[in-house]
């Protein structure tokens, strides 16, 4: 399996924010068993970051590797759909549901 | 009040507002500042809407590229069109965007759509949105913040809720920034609701409308102030024009004060006859209307002015708006007045315009623009009434009030022709609507008399001043008008059914009045 390369935007220490980290990393733990990298970037300490990659909604997780870049918004909770912004779930299968 | 007046609006300049606009902040609009009684709320939020093709974006990049040349700094947030297209599309305008980036004088924030799919995996907000707003503000040190536009951010996320909510802490934050913001919003009908999404009940206490309306086939742009909490505005519509190199001009018709300086200095018409009708010339200021049907002798009257004011040592300018350079010419030559000459001496400027060109806003920009350089003691506008065409009734009226304001400003005769639709008698669009706005009516008149064609002429009306009564006819040859005696037995002339009456009637009739 390609290793993954992650970068998940938060604005500050917010609940949500937190969420979404413990959210990122269970899933990449028991989807990708460990193939991954993960960076934390607090938009409010790095805003040019943020301008350099055009976030608007935080958090917001961009997968850059393996291609192609796709980028997944919320605290993702939602995990089926984090699955399919990952392309590790199809889309029809989360249809089915 | 600033320094730097906006150009090209020389009739709003001189009557800002001053001292008791607290809490504003003169955009440099031009003619905005005067509608707003100093401009936009300070360190608040304008929501400025329209619908489509209302001049938003261009309102928006303006607040900013004004506020550029007062020394103040600007961030653009963009939700709909690219930095790179907002750039190219502006530059036609005259703003150079690229250049002030590179001066740190302007920062852009990109939240236009992006290519990429975006999944939405549970709850979420602008938060990073924010954080860069904020960051561009303090990295450009900024005191001005356009936001465009706000409906294009609703495409961008389902829940209307979730960007409603974030839209407001926006702008709650713009206020924390020390910034003024100006945020536009679409809206779908030019008399509806004022924004789509409601935004407006949220975001902003204040709200300026832009509209283009379709008016008798015509396109007419107007801006309103709707509302600006705790402070005063003028209200209505405003008609405005966006020019290239210049951007959107206000014309703030009656938002001019009426103080301009009335003079008792009498100047020559050119015609030593008319003077005496008209109690020794016409004043300095004041406006001068001469209505007649075609053919009758008003451009010979135009020229006359502007001889008049030769003599005198004046310069003045001639917009004429019925016939070429070439004719205008060709014609005072006729009445043996060298219009080559006169321009060569610096003495006048013919500016010949098809009607149709433009719009009557910008013919009014580009006019005040003229005057403004050319600084003419007097000016002719040959005829007024071809402009009736290209503009609905209102529109034309606004023109009218809009020239007459500014021409009395600087203090400049204004000589204006119309041409009545009818040969005998009868009343133009012109004469009927914009009469009162004018100190002086002349008219001219055929006079049908015994199988001939005779001309008439009367003043009317003369703000100010004693004036002849009487319709005296007229002739004209090679050397110009030469007033005569008055039409001692005829009546009706001016209803256009001239009937002889026997001279022993007249007598007698009179003689009946000095009996009792």
């Amino acid at each position: 399996m390609n290793k993954f390369t992650l970068k998940l935007y938060i604005t500050g220490n917010t609940p949500r924010a937190e969420r979404a980290i413990a959210n990122l990393r269970r899933i990449c733990e028991v989807e990708l068993g460990g193939q991954y990298e993960m960076l934390v970037i607090d938009v409010l300490e790095r805003p040019q970051l943020a301008e350099d990659e055009k976030i608007l909604a935080t958090p917001t997780l961009i997968k850059h590797l393996p291609p192609p870049l796709r980028r997944i918004i919320g605290d993702l909770s939602d995990t089926d759909k984090v699955l399919i912004g990952l392309e590790l779930l199809d889309t029809n299968k989360k249809l089915d549901h | 009040m600033k320094s730097n007046q906006p150009k090209g609006n020389g009739a709003g300049a001189a009557v800002v507002p001053s001292v008791n606009s607290i809490g504003k902040l003169a955009t440099g609009i031009p003619g905005l500042d005067l509608i707003t009684e100093g401009g936009l709320p300070q360190q608040r939020t304008t929501l400025v809407t329209g619908s489509a093709g209302s001049a938003k974006t261009v309102f928006a990049v303006q607040f900013l590229a004004e506020g550029i040349k007062e020394g103040e700094r600007g961030v653009f947030v963009t939700f709909e069109e690219s930095p790179k297209d907002i750039r190219a599309n502006m530059k036609g305008l005259g703003w150079d965007i690229e250049a002030w980036e590179a001066e740190k004088k302007w920062a852009f924030v990109d939240a236009s759509p992006q290519p990429e799919e975006v999944v939405v995996a549970g709850s979420y907000d602008l938060g990073a949105l924010l954080a860069r707003i904020e960051n561009a503000v303090n990295k450009v040190k900024a005191q001005r913040v356009a936001v465009d536009s706000l409906g294009a951010i609703f495409t961008q996320f389902s829940e209307p809720a979730v960007v409603r909510r974030e839209l407001f802490r926006i702008a709650t934050a713009l206020k924390g920034m020390n910034v003024t913001s100006v945020m536009t919003a679409e809206r779908n009908e030019e008399y509806g609701e004022i924004s789509r999404y409601g935004v407006e009940e949220f975001v902003a206490d204040n709200v300026i409308i832009l509209r283009n309306i379709l008016e008798d086939e015509k396109r007419r742009r107007t801006i309103e102030t709707l509302k600006f909490r705790g402070t005063h505005h003028q209200k209505g519509e405003y008609p405005f024009t966006v020019i290239p190199g210049e951007g959107i001009i206000v014309i703030p018709l009656s938002a001019i004060e009426l103080k301009q300086k009335s003079s008792d200095v009498r100047i020559s018409s050119g015609n030593v006859e008319l003077d005496k009708m008209c109690g020794g010339g016409f004043f300095r200021d004041s406006i001068i209307l001469v209505t007649g049907a075609t053919g009758c002798g008003k451009t010979l009257m135009t020229t006359e002015f502007i001889a008049g004011g030769l003599a005198e040592g004046e310069r003045s300018l001639l917009l004429a708006f019925e016939e070429s350079r070439d004719q205008l010419f060709r014609n005072a030559t006729g009445w043996g007045v060298d219009f080559d000459d006169l321009e060569k001496k610096g003495k006048l400027k013919v500016i010949s315009v098809y009607p149709e060109s433009a719009g009557l806003e910008d013919h009014l920009v580009r006019i005040k623009k003229l005057v403004e350089e050319f600084k003419p003691h007097r000016l002719a506008v040959d005829s007024l009434s071809a402009l009736e065409r290209v503009a609905s009734l209102k529109g034309y009226r606004e023109f009218v009030i809009g020239l007459t304001s500014f021409i009395k400003h600087h203090e400049i005769g204004g000589l204006f022709t119309a041409t009545t639709p009818t040969l005998m008698g009868g009343s133009s669009v012109t004469e009927a609507h914009i009469s009162t706005i004018t100190d002086s009516i002349i008219l001219l008149r055929y006079v049908e008399m015994l199988g001939e064609m005779r001309r008439g002429i009367t003043v009317l009306k003369m703000r100010g001043s004693m004036h002849d009564k009487e319709i005296r006819e007229f002739t004209i040859d090679q050397k110009g008008m030469h007033i005569g005696k008055a039409f001692r037995n005829v009546t009706g002339i001016l209803s256009g059914f001239p009937q002889q009456v026997q001279v022993e009637e007249l007598a007698r009739v009179s003689g009946m009045f000095e009996a009792r």
